[in-house]
């Protein structure tokens, strides 16, 4: 048993638990809808509160509280659903005396942050891979050497509600230089970093006619990346000479590589693009999350 | 007769010898004919410029209001950076650097036309000539950056011509944008070209005479060759050159006004005016925050709707916008500074897969709407420029969608936009296509229930279940289920 791992059942604190026990979390884990729901994203949800558990954060979650905040309303047009949505939640919050929000969904988190303002909800909001940098600065998660991660061959893809909607390109690359990984960035990357093709409430319906479907535009981007191939980054769209990064070393294309996402948007556009490509066999889309506590030994 | 003369008048008194020979007739005040015709000329260049001016300022004002006052040093810092430093032109070096030359060219190249302008209204002759070194340097330098200009509009009009760049082309470029792009290039080259001309001669009728012409002339100085020794012909030469000039850039003043190199002055009060905030901040629409709030409380007052000027109640503004004037001012000041260098379609997502969406065209579509309904500010309505077969009759135009959305910009166009704010980060002068494509989106969904239906089961599944999946809300806690963590303390084995 010495290298079996012991492992601990985990019972999320609900919110009106520890208000009726008159007790207050550090933070609220706004888990969002994918983050309940969607199956693949379900795993980073849980992976996040391993991380909670395992670090001794004090936190809890609405569980059947929450709502949607309303972001795909809005990005759709819908002002009204938006408005109530986020009424709502504000409610909620201000039930319990909220002051201090974290999220794995930059879509929550910008709308949340920067939209709720204007409705009376005034909130800390801190996004997971900002929090998790946090940890790893203040050594509460170690990652040693980077675990299983190791010299792995890594690209992250940025979240546009992360990035240029809210300046954060550094944490999530600070995250993954816990890993000590082989970190290569696309040609397309921080604040010129292509969509996914899923946000403003793209989500939920049919792309309109075109040529291509813009996650796999990005998805063979960050394959060309991953695999350093420089006449693939060469024939990109979108990027003028004069704008373009160092070309990652080229590499046998049949080695395990990892696109990592801080975004469950992201999270279905790219694995969706990685079966499109065939190449799901040996490259991956994970969640920060779900890398930190991997390479932490939190699976279990 | 110099010697009864106060300083000021020897030194034109001087200019005036220079300029017509050794034995002037005496004179107080060398104006001529010439310098009455400049007067009026310059006069009447810049009457029309203010005029034309006016008309677009007018145009603009027709957006809807939005305050976006203080904030003064923030916003002064973010002009000197982003207009005055050129600072998102760097993300592409190429186009940047001979940008900056013709940026800087003009800028100090316009010092000289202040001479130019004083010249020609009191009939001196290089009046700046009393500065002495300072003279020097600034015609050695205006002469290196006027080569400089040339070299740079050469290599920009390879760019758009023969490289044939990318993003200038596409559907919005139509006959008269792309003509636009060209003509700013060839009327550049012609005033760079009279500047040498003018100043080629004029070394050349000194060197003539045996006399120094003050300044440095580097360029020019190497030009001499090519010139006729006659003094005649380099009399007329120097003239031509002068003329053309001034005349060419009272002239490229009354054209901006129709044209995408508006942007030289909008540029700045553009960069000053946009927002402050996070770009993921989408602006909230307070007439709804009032019903909302009125629902969740039926004790909350609402404002009393709006009265114009008799105290009646003024027509409701539609959700969103359906015309330009639905548009907030800023949104309107966007259209008519932008300079359709096509950096925003170039990384449009939607754009770059095929989709018809350029955010370009929003922007483009938004100023010849304006330009169309407030009945065109300009000499001549160039924006509409080859666009004729859009309007076959005057039918068409009247018709109650012929607006901005639907008589321009197609549902189809905005609802492939991601919104992902590659366009406003790629936009030199900080334009915000997604602010306008949002809003109408707004009027789509809000007053005409269009969206597709696709996203009308995602408005339902959010208002039944809270989720805009078909999921149930009693499942929404279920992720938690079964959930472990390793530990290295004794726990529950596996």
């Amino acid at each position: 048993m010495a290298e079996q791992l012991a492992k601990r059942p985990i019972t999320v604190p609900l919110m009106a638990n520890l208000a009726a026990a008159g007790e207050e979390p550090e933070i609220l884990f706004w888990v969002g809808c994918a983050g309940a729901f969607d199956d693949r994203y379900k795993r980073v949800t849980r992976a996040f509160v391993q991380i909670l558990e395992h670090v001794g954060v004090k936190y809890a979650v609405l569980g059947m509280e929450e709502t949607c905040t309303g972001d795909p309303a809005k990005r759709a047009g819908n002002e009204f659903l938006f408005q109530m949505q986020a009424m709502q939640n504000i409610t909620t919050f201000e039930g319990y005396g909220i002051k201090k929000i974290v999220t794995a969904c930059p879509h929550c988190f910008n709308t949340i942050k920067n939209e709720y303002p204007a409705l009376g909800g005034n909130y800390e909001v801190i996004h997971h891979s900002t929090f998790l940098q946090q940890l790893i600065n203040e050594g509460r998660v170690g990652v040693s050497g980077g675990g299983e991660f190791k010299g792995q061959r890594i690209t992250f893809h940025d979240s546009c509600y992360l990035g240029r909607a809210n300046n954060i390109y550094e944490a999530p690359r600070d995250v993954l230089a816990a890993l000590d990984a082989d970190l290569v960035e696309m040609k397309r990357s921080k604040a010129n970093g292509l969509c996914c093709g899923a946000g403003g409430a793209q989500m939920w319906k049919e792309p309109e006619p075109g040529k291509k479907d813009i996650n796999v535009e990005r998805t063979e981007e960050a394959l060309a990346a991953l695999d350093g191939n420089a006449a693939a980054l060469a024939n990109l769209n979108g990027v003028e000479s004069g704008n373009a990064g160092a070309t990652p070393a080229p590499r046998d294309a049949q080695q395990r590589s990892i696109i990592a996402v801080s975004c469950p948007f992201c999270m279905t556009m790219m694995s969706d693009g990685v079966k499109n490509k065939e190449r799901e066999s040996n490259v991956q889309v994970f969640d920060l999350a779900e890398l930190i506590a991997t390479a932490e030994g939190l699976s279990a | 007769m110099v010697k009864n003369l106060s300083q000021e008048k020897s030194v034109i008194c001087y200019a005036y010898r220079v300029y017509f020979g050794p034995n002037p007739k005496p004179t107080l005040f060398p104006v001529t004919i010439q310098n009455i015709i400049f007067l009026l000329v310059a006069l009447a260049g810049i009457g029309l410029f203010v005029w034309q001016v006016r008309k677009i300022r007018a145009n603009i004002l027709v957006g809807r209001d939005r305050d976006m006052s203080g904030n003064v040093a923030e916003r002064l810092q973010k002009t000197l950076l982003v207009a005055f430093g050129q600072q998102k032109m760097f993300k592409r070096i190429t186009p940047a650097l001979l940008h900056l030359v013709v940026y800087v060219g003009f800028l100090v190249i316009n010092v000289e036309v202040i001479e130019i302008m004083i010249d020609g209204i009191f009939g001196t002759h290089r009046v700046l000539q009393f500065m002495g070194p300072l003279y020097s340097l600034l015609t050695g330098t205006n002469e290196i950056l006027g080569a400089l200009v040339l070299l740079a509009v050469a290599a920009l009009w390879w760019r758009r011509n023969v490289k044939k760049v990318r993003r200038f082309s596409g559907p919005e470029m139509r006959a008269w944008p792309s003509l636009d792009a060209d003509m700013i290039l060839y009327i550049e080259t012609v005033l760079m070209l009279a500047l040498f001309t003018m100043n080629t001669a004029d070394l050349k009728l000194h060197q003539l005479r045996n006399e120094v012409l003050p300044g440095a002339y580097p360029i020019s100085s190497l030009l001499v060759g090519l010139f006729p020794a006659d003094v005649t012909a380099l009399h007329i030469l120097e003239r031509v050159g002068w003329w053309l000039h001034i005349v060419g850039i009272l002239a490229f003043l009354n054209y901006l006004p129709s044209s995408k190199h508006f942007h030289i002055i909008l540029a700045f009060p553009n960069v000053y005016y946009s927002r402050l905030v996070p770009q993921g901040q989408f602006s909230n629409v307070d007439s709804i925050t009032h019903e909302v709030k009125a629902m969740m409380d039926p004790s909350y007052q609402v404002p009393a709707p709006a009265v114009g000027p008799d105290g009646s109640a003024l027509a409701p503004t539609p959700f969103g916008a359906k015309d330009v004037n639905d548009l907030a001012w800023t949104n309107l000041l966007n259209a008519y500074s932008c300079t359709e260098c096509g950096r925003c379609t170039s990384v449009c997502p939607a754009n770059l897969t095929g989709k018809l969406l350029s955010p370009r065209k929003i922007i483009m579509d938004t100023r010849d709407r304006a330009d169309e309904k407030y009945n065109s500010p300009l000499i001549f309505s160039p924006n509409l420029y080859g666009q004729e077969a859009k309007h076959e009759t005057q039918e068409q135009l009247d018709r109650e969608n012929h607006t901005l959305l639907r008589g321009y910009v197609t549902p189809e166009e905005l609802w492939a936009c991601t919104t992902c704010n590659a366009c406003v980060e790629a936009c030199p002068v900080n334009i915000n296509p997604l602010e306008s494509i949002i809003e109408m989106r707004r009027f789509l969904v809000l007053e005409e229930s269009a969206a597709p239906n696709s996203l009308n089961v995602m408005f339902s599944n959010i208002e039944n279940n809270g989720a805009p999946w078909a999921f149930s809300p009693s499942d929404r806690f279920n992720w938690a289920d079964d959930l472990y963590v390793a530990t290295k303390e004794t726990g529950v084995s596996s």
